[in-house]
């Protein structure tokens, strides 16, 4: 069973989760940012899930490994969705919406089958392999991807301040995410780097959150702002 | 090795996407003017400067919190504090980096003033209602 730190950083998370449905809602922004719901609430039926399946048969089940593993490469999927809706909205105004759908299908299909490569190499438990690959990779193509968009959202001069906010909590989310994969690869025996990829998981709806709460559909910032050098 | 390039790949991103994050909630406030009572309090003219923002904070401690801005603020003081460090130790090699922060610094100055000028509207409309009761 997880410690109590484990199990505040995962009530926090699915709390925040709901908070943003929730604001959204409120704000009538909930079909707007379809997707980006449509994740949050996949991943709080997932953690309501996991922590069944945790309670009833314990954190070392092949049940909970199972579980783990497979929703969490449907979560990342769900988020890559929700990426992609962010391309749709910014490139929106430029009717390139069928260029970034085929681009994300083409994308998605590449993942995946790399995914299949790397994995086919290893003999056992093949699908198992292939999801925790397959979440791993898509990670890393969200944060390339949202690097993309950001640079566009620069050049573009996008003024959405709810919009900007959401793409750079994503970037925040997507960059810690990998840092702490890589610390966990070189220096997995301090105890606080298990914390760090839960309270992560908290940020991102939190952040998203703030956004809905402070600002409105019609707020806008000024572009020329958001560059580091001044242009 | 490969975990080490990630890991730092990965830190100079989230530095990239921390700084206009923190750059995206100033820009959103920019826009706002400032009372002539806070003009008056703070010091701030047309344009704030790098050195007052230890001072709007200090009189930020001074109100009531509002729940709205405190994570923005928070974000903004790392902010602060992480030029304030990168003015100290790289300036000496990179003098264009001195007047970067000094700006940098000033916009957020100008952000914790915004953030004073809602608190005290804030804390006026809270004695209004007291009042009414």
């Amino acid at each position: 069973m997880p410690g109590p730190v484990d199990l505040t950083i995962w009530f926090l998370g699915t709390a925040f989760e709901l908070l943003f449905v929730v604001c959204s809602v409120a704000r009538k922004s909930f079909l707007r940012y379809f997707f980006l719901n449509l994740y949050l609430l996949s991943s709080t039926t997932v953690s309501i899930g996991r922590f069944l399946i945790l309670w009833s048969c314990g954190q070392g089940s092949d049940k909970y490994m199972y579980f783990y593993y497979y929703s969490d490469a449907l979560l990342t999927l769900t988020l890559f969705c929700a990426l992609i809706s962010l391309y749709s909205r910014v490139f929106g105004e430029l009717r390139a919406g069928e260029y970034v759908k085929w681009g994300a299908v083409f994308l998605l299909l590449g993942t995946a089958g790399f995914s299949y490569a790397v994995v086919a190499q290893s003999a056992e438990r093949l699908s198992t392999s292939f999801a925790y690959e397959l979440s791993q990779n898509l990670y890393f193509v969200g944060l390339v991807l949202t690097y993309i968009l950001w640079g566009a959202v620069l050049k573009l001069r996008e003024t959405r301040t709810q919009l900007v906010q959401i793409i750079l909590s994503l970037g925040l989310y997507f960059s810690g995410y990998a840092a702490s994969y890589a610390l966990v690869n070189f220096s997995g025996k301090f105890i606080i780097i298990r914390y760090i990829c839960p309270a992560l998981g908290c940020f991102l709806p939190l952040s998203w959150s703030l956004t809905m709460l402070r600002y409105t559909e019609e707020s806008r910032l000024v572009p020329a702002h958001l560059v580091a050098v001044p242009r | 090795m490969m975990a080490a390039l990630i890991f730092v790949a990965s830190l100079a991103t989230l530095w990239m996407f921390f700084v206009s994050y923190c750059r995206s909630l100033m820009a959103a406030s920019s826009r706002h003017p400032l009372s002539a009572e806070v003009r008056d309090v703070t010091g701030i003219r047309a344009v704030a400067s790098a050195g007052d923002y230890r001072r709007v904070v200090q009189l930020l401690q001074l109100c009531p919190e509002r729940q709205e801005d405190r994570t923005g603020l928070q974000a903004v003081n790392i902010y602060h504090s992480f030029l304030t460090a990168a003015r100290q130790m790289f300036a000496w090699i990179v003098p264009s980096l001195r007047s970067w922060a000094e700006h940098e610094q000033a916009c957020c100055a100008y952000f914790a003033a915004v953030a004073l000028d809602r608190r005290i509207a804030h804390s006026r409309e809270m004695l209004a209602e007291q009042d009414n009761l």
